[in-house]
Order: C-alpha cells, then structure tokens, then sequence
C-alpha cells in the first residue's frame, strides 16, 4: 500500500518536471512549477520527511513561481518599449 | 520499486538539463534550473528512507522508534530555502540582461557579443 | 556550431549520462533499506543533546557549521539581487495605482493572513521539537505579510514592510549566527560547539544552542525572502526605464 503511494506519487512528481521543462512560456511554466512544488511536497511527506515536505510547499508553491512571474512581467514591460 | 525513486530523480535531472541547453529564453532556463535542483532532493531522500520508519522527530515518539534518515533531511532541507535565494539571483541577472540588450534569447545576446 | 550539431552533441551526452546513472543505481542500496550508520548516529546523538527534533539538531548542532556556510550562500545571494535590482540613474519610481479589490477576497484574505504569520511563528519556535524550523518558519511568515498585497494594495505592504528594517534584520540575523558560534570558544569549547545547557527534553528550551541558532536563521530568512521579494515588486511594478512610462509601451520612439 505505501509502495503504490509512493510510485504514484513518484510518477506524478515525474510528470510535472517533465511539463514543466516543456512549457516553452515562463509564465505558464511558473504556473507548473508552482504544481511540482505541491507534488515534491506531497512526495517528501510520503517519505516522512515533513520538514523538507514544509520548506518546499512554501518556497516552490508561491516564492519561485511568484519571483518568476514578476521578472516576465518586468521584461514583458522593457520588452514593449523597445 | 527499489530502484524506481532513483530512476525517477536521474529521470527529473536529465531532463531538466536537457531544458537548459535548448532553452531559448532565460526565464526558462532558471526555471528549468529549479528543475534540476528538485532531482538532488528525490535523490537525497529517497537514500535516505527506510520502509516502515517514521519522521525523525521524537516529540510524541518512544526514543527506540525506527526512523528515517535525519542527515539526508537536513542537507535537503537548507537547500530548499537556500536554492529559491540562488533563483533569485539568476533571475536578477536576466532582468539586467533584459535591461541591457533588450533580449532574454541565449542565441541572440552570443550573436550581439559578436 | 550549428545548433543541430550542439542538440547532438547534447542527446549523446544526456544518454551516456543516462546509462551510467542507471547502472550506478543498481549498486545503490535498496530503497528503503535498514541499514542508515550515519542516520543511526545522528539520531543517537540527537537524542544525546537533548533535542526532540533530529533533524533540527543535525542542522543547528551536529552540522551547524556546514549551516553556516549555506546561511552565508544566502547572505551573499540576497545581497547580490539587491545590488542587481536596485534603482539606477535614468529610472524612476512611479507608485502603482491602487487596485480594485473583491469585498470577498479582501476579508478572507485579512482573515487568513494573522492565521498564516501566527503558524509561521510558531513553526520557527518549536524547530527543535516539531516538524519545522527557521528555514521553513521563516519562509511562512515572509510570505504571509505578502498576502496583504493580495487582499488590500501594494501600498499597504509597502506600509507594513519597512525595507530599510528588514535588510538590517537580514544582516543581523547572520550575525548572531556567528557570534553564536563565538561563544562556544569564550566557553572554551570549539566554534559552534553546543555548550549550553541542554534543559529537559521535550520542552521549548531544551536543546542547548539549537532553539537560539534557529531563532537566527528565523531572523534571517524571514528579512531575506521579504527583501528579495520587495525588490522584485519594485522592478515589476514601480521602477521604469528613463524614456517614459511602462503603460503607453511602443509609443515612445
């Protein structure tokens, strides 16, 4: 049982790395990042590691993904004015 | 299964490396750069768990408990935090690229250092 | 190099790198195995010194100087973004316009951001005993004084968030981490070594060293994920280039 938890989990964790490399647009892919961050999360406390599970809930679900959606926004605005 | 969360950490690295390299905007590569950071972590722990063992934490546990690999915890753990300040780093420097050249492509700003 | 040559190159070194991971693999251990000897210890000792948390205690005790240099890491990361990301000559600030904000979402987001901040407190105080921890607490409370700028406007974080305070705090967090470490020497002891005393196990002060050297890193974290993303809000919202205003875009020659 905790077996099939952890490869289900594995694959999902997986499959989000997997898109998010293959979402060619920043801001989509912080949005995917944000999704690998939950499921590393979800992983790290299925390996009782609830300390590592919490740091990466807050950092990869909201700091990341909220750094990388204001530098797109901030080239987005240079990029305009050009 | 005894290898499936090691294969599964080369699998995220690999491929997150394989983003960088083809990446055609800087953004893109950070972010594939978090990526390939989360690998280090799969792996880290993945070594470190022990089947049936709980968190290494003994405030509501008997001190003989068995329990998963604290050491591997911790170095995870700092570079979770320490990693998202490195992130931020890199994505100060593409913002001044921007500023600077007007273009976040890796092939457009090698072709403007001519 | 052409580019299709470099994706070459690239895939024949992803695939050997491939092979020779997964070979490496087979003569790992088995997935969760039972044989841990540094794990074993680590948690011998952690018992030793008293604190309920192990890996707390790998982290502030046992490997607290290794914490040291990944604080610093983050000292000299933070520090770096500030320089790269501040106000240079020909830019402006213009403050952003207040935003409308949904009844809704305004009161549940001023519901939900003393309850974020408390449980980030309180997950940095109980590093040695719970799951959690400077690292992790600090992360929380930084980004719950972010959640004002979702339920109110950018002017009131920007109220709440004296930037001038928080980079002090960034540094002196730092610093009490290695003035800590100095005080295992006057005790005559090594560099960060735990020489206080260990109190009674399970209790907010036990652990010597450990729940004071958390409190630092709490310090630190907290300023640091707050500066960072201060100045990133800054650069998307506030500071624009010289030849005129980000919103009339492809206007200006």
């Amino acid at each position: 049982m905790a077996d099939a938890l952890t490869a289900v989990v594995l694959l999902l964790v997986a499959a989000a790395a997997t898109v998010a490399v293959l979402q060619r647009d920043p801001a989509r892919q912080a949005v995917v990042l944000s999704l690998l961050g939950v499921a590393l999360a979800a992983l790290f406390t299925v390996l009782q590691a609830p300390d590592v599970g919490l740091a990466q809930l807050a950092v990869g679900s909201a700091v990341t993904p909220l750094m990388i959606l204001l530098t797109v926004r901030k080239i987005r605005c240079n990029g305009r004015r050009e | 299964m005894s290898l499936l969360p090691y294969l599964t950490a080369g699998w995220i690295f690999l491929v997150g490396v394989h983003g960088i390299a083809t990446s055609r905007n800087l953004v893109h590569a950070v972010g594939c750069l978090a990526v390939t950071q989360s690998s280090t972590y799969v792996l880290l722990l993945a070594v470190g768990y022990r089947k049936g063992a709980t968190a290494p934490v003994f405030s509501d546990l008997p001190t003989d408990a068995p329990v998963v690999d604290p050491v591997v915890q911790a170095l995870a753990l700092t570079d979770v935090v320490v990693g998202a300040t490195v992130t931020a780093l890199l994505l100060a420097l593409v913002v001044q690229t921007a500023k600077r050249h007007g273009t976040v492509d890796p092939d457009e700003l090698s072709e403007l250092k001519g | 190099m052409t580019r299709r040559l470099r994706l070459w190159v690239l895939n024949a070194g992803l695939l050997a790198t491939a092979a020779l991971y997964a070979a490496a693999c087979t003569g790992l251990p088995g997935f969760g195995g039972s044989r841990h000897p540094y794990g074993d210890r680590a948690v011998r000792t952690a018992l030793q010194q008293h604190t309920a948390n192990a890996v707390s205690s790998v982290n502030f005790d046992q490997r607290a100087f290794d914490t040291l240099g990944e604080e610093t890491v983050l000292f000299a990361c933070v520090l770096g973004t500030v320089v790269l990301l501040r106000q240079t000559r020909g830019e402006k600030r213009v403050p952003p316009e207040p935003a409308g904000v949904p009844a809704a979402l305004r009161r549940y987001g001023l519901l939900v951001l003393p309850v974020t901040l408390l449980i980030g407190l309180y997950v940095i105080a109980h590093g040695q005993l719970s799951p959690g921890g400077g690292f992790q607490g600090g992360v929380v409370v930084a980004t719950s004084l972010h959640l004002l700028y979702i339920a109110v406007d950018y002017k009131a974080l920007e109220r709440v968030r004296p930037l001038g305070l928080f980079e002090l705090a960034d540094g002196t967090g730092e610093a009490a981490y290695v003035l800590l470490g100095a005080a295992g020497l006057i005790a005559g002891s090594a560099y960060l070594a735990n020489t206080l005393p260990l109190g009674t196990f399970n209790t907010l002060s036990s652990g010597g060293t450990v729940p004071l050297l958390n409190a630092a890193v709490g310090v630190e974290v907290t300023s640091a994920v707050v500066v960072l993303l201060a100045h990133f809000l800054g650069q998307a919202l506030e500071i624009e280039g010289e030849d005129g205003d980000a919103k009339d875009g492809g206007r200006t020659a």
